[in-house]
């Protein structure tokens, strides 16, 4: 029998804590998938946030170091200047790195770091009970913004991706969501070149994936995926925002 | 081995090169600049890094990580800096990481001044971070000790796998004074098995981390960071004392206040007066018991200090009521003058005060 599909080894066996319908399952899994087909599990040292992916440390199967809420990047930094050998990823919510560590992606970036990072915006704080992000919509309800987001009040959502890619340092950038199975692999794609980037030494890399919080959108997980679809891609449009120039 | 005449803040780099250091993550404060110049100078010349952070929030991190990678690392301030790298520190300690952490201190609170100062004592010896954790605090008193305590810091760090503050103020940063540099006391130092290196597929992964999310589990780990705190206190322990058997009135001081300390008790026992002088060089695990040794006819004792009195809990916990404690101090970066030291002894030596 010809195996289809298996779990990869860039996956530990413990049972994630994710709620029913969250995609951060999805992407951890494409995460995963990428090191290990990339041939990079063993020289990776990936960095964990705070936000409901802080557990991420104990799924992904490779050297993690954990870190306070915002400053994965200033934490990956450390690392990889002091082992430029190793491939150094973090993974990073929208409260996480679009909030309180905004100075630490940006100056990442802007310092042309040699690292990686999978952006989860979510349009939420999922782990602290749906309290308002910079990305969420206008008009998008959450705790903290009761009668929905008013740009009056707080401004319009930040688009992460778009704000980047106007630095030079980052090489590579794209925006994607994993709401179908095309779109699976396209992130995937995105995922594994912009690791690539980072292993042939060009700079910075992030790709920001649209994911689903069903529990605090208050829907079910298809109705999520919808409302994602609808709403979000709207607003964030997928796509590559930039990516090295081809050099023959 | 030759002695060279440098500046405190530059010994700082040259001591921690020496010992080993090739990574430096910092952000420029006065007045501790000279320190982060230096080590952007020297570093890249022997293969290290030398990084100017967009923050003391990201130095310190920078640092975190670097640290779990392996590395001997170390970054410098001045206390509004240091404020901000609390978090930092926090997550270094409940990682039980190594690191040398420097704190030349300035007036505060808030901006304050960039003078000299030891405003900073409480946040030093009492965390400042959140949570149970304890930092090796060591106040050096001139730029020989600085040299020394810096080399032997990184040693203390490795060994009990926890952060050491070195604390001196703007005097000890700027000061010139001939230095030698010596090897510290050999410590067996631990492996560092559990550095984030990649597994290489020989081992499981290594995780750094601070998050127990069961109550059983997190007050394991903090059992565990209390019992390695007591093996620093019985183990590391540095003071300096003198005349402690015989005097009738004993200065308590360190640091910079400490060495104007010891000019005021020359010239008192020029006068005839019976002066002593414990100075805590371990700030944190704190000589208490050195204390123990005062003779019973002291008069009482003089804590000294360039702040308005945080060590004085610390000298009342050691006296346990046996002494009255006195305390002068000057702030806003003015240095108490020995003459204002005498003054205040002889008041002591009257029962004035
Ligand atoms: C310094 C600090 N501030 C606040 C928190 C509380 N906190 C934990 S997770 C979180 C929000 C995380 O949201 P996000 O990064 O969007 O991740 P998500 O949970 O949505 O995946 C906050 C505010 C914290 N742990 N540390
Ligand atoms: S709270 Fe939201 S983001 Fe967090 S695990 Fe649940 S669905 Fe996912």
């Amino acid at each position: 029998m010809t195996v289809v599909f298996k779990k990869t080894k860039g996956l530990t066996d413990v049972q994630t804590h994710y709620c029913p319908g969250c995609t951060h399952g999805i992407v951890h899994r494409l995460v995963a998938e990428a090191l290990e087909e990339l041939g990079v599990l063993d020289e990776t040292i990936g960095v964990a946030p705070v936000g409901c992916s802080v557990l991420a440390y104990n799924y992904f199967n490779c050297d993690m170091h954990e870190a306070a809420h915002g400053r994965a990047p200033a934490v990956a930094t450390g690392i990889k200047r002091v082992r430029p050998e190793n491939f150094v990823f973090t993974y990073q919510g929208d409260g996480d790195l679009a909030s309180i560590g905004t100075a630490e992606i940006v100056h990442a970036a802007h310092r042309g770091e040699k690292i990686s990072t999978i952006f989860i915006n979510n349009a939420i704080y999922g782990m602290t009970g749906g309290q308002m992000a910079p990305t969420t919509l206008v008009g998008q309800k959450a705790t903290t913004a009761p009668y929905g987001r008013d740009e009056k009040h707080c401004g319009k959502p930040i688009r992460i991706a778009e704000m980047l890619a106007t630095i030079d340092g980052a090489k590579f950038v794209e925006r994607v969501t994993v709401t179908s199975p095309a779109h699976v692999r396209k992130a995937k794609k995105a995922i594994k070149e912009c690791f690539q980037v980072q292993l042939e030494g060009k700079g910075f890399g992030i790709v920001e994936v649209l994911s689903t919080c069903p529990t605090n959108w208050g829907l079910t997980p298809i109705e999520a995926l919808k409302w994602l679809e609808d709403n979000m891609i709207p607003y964030y449009p997928l796509g590559n925002f930039k990516r090295p120039e081809e050099v023959e | 081995m030759t002695k060279v005449l440098m500046r405190g803040n530059e010994a700082i780099g040259a001591a921690a090169i020496e010992a080993g250091c090739k990574y430096f993550f910092g952000y420029p404060i006065t007045p501790q600049s000279e320190l982060p110049e230096y080590m952007a100078r020297e570093l890249p010349k022997i293969g290290g890094i030398f990084l100017q952070a967009e923050s003391e929030i990201a130095a310190i991190n920078m640092v975190y990580g670097a640290s779990g990678a392996g590395a001997r690392v170390m970054t410098s301030s001045s206390s509004p800096g240091i404020s901000l790298k609390q978090e930092g520190i926090s997550y270094i300690a409940g990682a039980e990481l190594p690191c040398l952490i420097v704190n030349i201190m300035r007036g505060g609170p808030g901006l304050g001044s960039i003078q000299p100062s030891q405003t900073d004592y409480f946040q030093a010896t009492r965390g400042g971070g959140n949570g149970d954790y304890r930092v090796v605090v060591l106040a050096p008193s001139n730029i020989q000790e600085l040299v020394d305590l810096v080399i032997e810091g990184f040693d203390i760090a490795d060994q009990y796998r926890n952060p050491v503050m070195i604390l001196g103020d703007g005097m000890i940063g700027q000061m010139m004074e001939p230095v030698e540099f010596k090897k510290p006391k050999p410590r067996d130092l631990p492996k560092k098995d559990w550095a984030t290196t990649g597994t290489k597929g020989k081992r499981k992964p290594n995780i750094i981390n601070s998050l127990y999310l069961e109550a059983e589990e997190l007050e394991e780990h903090n059992k565990k960071l209390q019992a390695k705190y007591q093996a620093i206190k019985e183990n590391e322990v540095k003071v300096e004392s003198y005349n402690i058997e015989n005097a009738d009135v004993v200065i308590a001081a360190y640091g910079t206040t400490a060495r104007i300390a010891k000019t005021a008790i020359s010239q008192l026992e020029k006068e005839g007066y019976k002066v002593g002088l414990i100075r805590p060089i371990t700030l944190w695990p704190y000589p208490y018991d050195e204390f123990e040794k005062i003779n019973d006819k002291c008069k009482g004792i003089l804590t000294v200090e360039m702040n308005t009195g945080q060590m004085v809990d610390d000298v009342k916990i050691a006296v346990k009521g046996k002494y009255p404690v006195h305390f002068y101090g000057r702030t806003g970066g003015m240095v108490p003058t020995p003459g204002e030291i005498v003054e205040k002894v002889k008041e002591i030596y009257g029962g004035e005060i």
